[in-house]
C-alpha cells in the first residue's frame, strides 16, 4: 500500500511523462488527422491518394513496428532527437489516420443539400466550409476523436517499453527496489485510469455543450 | 469527385482547369517527397550489397519464418480464446440475473479501459508467465472485452418484433438467443468481428516487448548483426509490407463481409456493421457500441 506514498515523485515523473505523450501527440495527431482529412475530400486526385494511401497503411501498421522503425530507424538517417520527441511523432502519425477517417466520416454525414443551400445563397467555397460543414459536421465527430484520443493515452504505454520516461515504466524502477509488484501494477492501472476517464469525462462535456441532440 | 460531399458543386470548365493545376502542382510535391527520402535512402548506404545479403541466407529466412510462425501461432490463439470469452462475457451481460450481469459489466468495463501493454506486463512480469502465455492472456482479456461489447451491441440491435415474434411462439431465452437472435447478430457483427481480429494481430507484435519470439524479434536479431553493418533499413524494408499486407487482407475482407451482408436479405432485421475508424483501434468503441 505504501509502495505509492513511498514513491510519489516517481510515479509523478512517470505520470507527467505520460500526460505530455498523450497532450503531445494528440494535438499532433488532431493538426495532421484534419490535413489528411482535407486531403482525402479534395477536388484533386493526386492529395486523395496520397490521403488515402496514409490512412491505409498507418490504420494496418502495429503500433509496435511503428516505433520500432522510428525510434531506431529514423537516427540512421541521421535525425538524432530525444526518445521522446519520437515517441510523439509515431503516437501521432499513427493516431492521425484514426482521426481523418472520424473527420472524414463526419463531414459526410452533412447532407448535401446544406452544401446546395449554401452555394445558392451565394456563399463561396470558404465560407460554406467554415459557417455551414465544418460546424455541422464538427458536433457529430466529438465522440469518435473522444474515443481515438483515449486510445491514444492507452497506447502511449509502448512508448516506455523504448525507454520513454512513463507511466507503465516506473514498474522497473520500483521492482528494483524491491517493492511489492503487484501493488506497484495496481497504482500504474489507477494512473492510466485517471488519465482515460479525464479524457472521456472532457468529451462528455463537448458533446453536452455542442453535440447533436439525439 | 467519387463520392458527393456537401462541400463542392460540379466543376466548370474553369475550376476543372484549376483542379488540373492543383493536380500536377501537388503531384510534383509527393514526387519530389519520395525521390528524396529514395535519396536519403541511397545516400545512407542502405541498398549496399552487405546489408542485403543476409535475406540470400536460408538461416536467417527461417529465423524470419520462425517468427512469422510465432505471431501467427499468437494470433491464432489469442483469437480462438477472445472469441469464447467474447461469447461467454455478451452472455454474462446479457442475463437475467442482476449479479452475473454486474460482474460481466465490471470484467468488461475494467479490461477495455486498461492499456494492453499494462496487462501483459502484469501477467509476464508479477505472475512470471512464460511470454506466449502472458501475451495471449493479455490479448484475450481485452479483444475478449471488447468482442462482448461487439455481441451485446448486435443481440441488442436485433429488430424487437424477431424476439417478441419467437417469445410468442413460446421458445424458452436460451431458444430465442441461439435459434433467432444470435444467428443474425453474428450475421450482422460479422465485420465489426473481423476487424477486432485485426486488431488482435496488430497487437500480437506486442510480444517483441515481452521478449516473446515473434516477427519483430527476428527482425531485430538481424538488424544487430555486425557482419551485415547492421542492416536494419533493410530489415524494415522486409518486415513492414508482410506486417501490414496481413493487416490489410483481413481488412479488406471485413470490408467485404460488410458490403455481402448488407446486400444479404438475412440481415434485414439488423443494421450491418461497418468497420469504421474506431474498429481498428485498439481500445476503440466498438462501431455499434451505444454512445455514451
Amino acid at each position: 500500500m505504501n509502495v505509492l506514498t513511498d514513491n510519489f515523485s516517481t510515479y509523478g515523473a512517470g505520470f507527467l511523462g505520460t500526460l505530455e505523450l498523450t497532450v503531445y501527440a494528440s494535438l499532433l495527431a488532431l493538426a495532421l488527422g484534419f490535413l489528411m482529412a482535407s486531403f482525402r475530400v479534395a477536388p484533386v486526385g493526386s492529395l486523395r491518394v496520397f490521403g488515402t494511401a496514409w490512412v491505409t497503411v498507418l490504420r494496418n501498421t502495429p503500433l509496435t513496428l511503428l516505433f520500432f522503425a522510428v525510434l531506431l530507424g529514423l537516427p540512421r538517417f541521421g535525425l538524432v532527437l530525444p526518445f521522446q520527441v519520437f515517441a510523439v511523432l509515431a503516437l501521432g502519425c499513427y493516431t492521425s489516420a484514426f482521426v481523418c477517417e472520424a473527420l472524414r466520416s463526419g463531414i459526410n454525414t452533412v447532407p448535401k443539400g446544406q452544401g446546395e443551400a449554401a452555394r445558392s445563397l451565394g456563399m463561396s467555397f470558404g465560407q460554406t466550409l467554415s459557417l455551414v460543414v465544418l460546424p455541422q459536421a464538427f458536433r457529430s465527430v466529438i465522440p469518435p476523436v473522444g474515443s481515438t484520443l483515449i486510445a491514444l493515452a492507452k497506447n502511449s504505454a509502448i512508448a516506455g517499453a523504448f525507454s520513454v520516461t512513463e507511466l507503465l515504466g516506473t514498474y522497473k524502477t520500483l521492482n528494483e527496489l524491491g517493492y511489492n509488484i503487484i501493488w506497484t501494477f495496481v497504482w500504474i492501472a489507477a494512473g492510466y485510469l485517471v488519465i482515460t476517464l479525464a479524457i472521456s469525462a472532457l468529451f462528455h462535456a463537448l458533446e453536452r455543450t455542442w453535440g447533436v441532440p439525439r | 469527385m467519387t463520392e458527393a460531399t456537401a462541400l463542392y458543386d460540379l466543376p466548370g470548365p474553369r475550376t476543372r482547369r484549376r483542379h488540373a493545376l492543383y493536380g500536377a502542382l501537388s503531384t510534383v510535391v509527393i514526387l519530389a517527397l519520395l525521390a528524396w527520402i529514395l535519396y536519403l535512402l541511397f545516400d545512407t548506404g542502405q541498398f549496399t550489397s552487405t546489408k542485403w545479403m543476409p535475406f540470400a541466407y536460408q538461416g536467417i529466412q527461417e529465423l524470419l519464418l520462425r517468427g512469422l510462425g510465432n505471431t501467427l501461432k499468437a494470433f491464432a490463439i489469442a483469437a480462438v480464446l477472445s472469441l469464447a470469452l467474447g461469447g461467454l462475457l455478451a452472455t454474462g451481460r446479457l442475463s437475467d440475473h442482476r449479479p452475473v450481469r454486474w460482474l460481466a459489466t465490471l470484467v468488461v468495463e475494467f479490461f477495455r479501459a486498461m492499456p494492453v501493454l499494462v496487462m501483459i506486463f502484469f501477467i509476464f512480469v508479477a505472475l512470471r508467465v512464460q511470454p506466449l502465455p502472458a501475451l495471449v492472456a493479455g490479448l484475450t482479456l481485452y479483444n475478449g472485452s471488447v468482442l462482448a461489447e461487439v455481441f451485446r451491441s448486435g443481440v441488442n440491435a436485433v429488430e424487437r418484433g424477431q424476439r417478441e415474434a419467437a417469445f410468442a411462439l413460446g421458445m424458452r431465452k436460451t431458444q430465442v438467443m441461439a435459434h433467432v437472435l444470435v444467428p443474425q447478430a453474428v450475421r450482422a457483427m460479422l465485420p465489426a468481428i473481423i476487424s477486432q481480429l485485426v486488431v488482435a494481430l496488430k497487437d500480437t507484435s506486442l510480444g517483441f516487448l515481452i521478449t516473446y519470439e515473434e516477427f519483430l524479434h527476428a527482425g531485430k536479431l538481424i538488424a544487430s548483426d555486425l557482419d551485415y553493418d547492421l542492416p536494419f533499413i533493410p530489415v524494415v524494408m522486409v518486415i513492414s509490407p508482410i506486417y501490414i499486407g496481413m493487416c490489410m487482407l483481413l481488412s479488406w475482407f471485413a470490408d467485404w463481409v460488410s458490403r455481402r451482408e448488407r446486400r444479404s436479405p438475412k440481415t434485414k432485421g439488423v443494421a450491418v456493421a461497418t468497420p469504421g475508424p474506431g474498429a481498428l483501434l485498439p481500445g476503440g468503441v466498438p462501431p455499434t457500441a451505444p454512445r455514451p
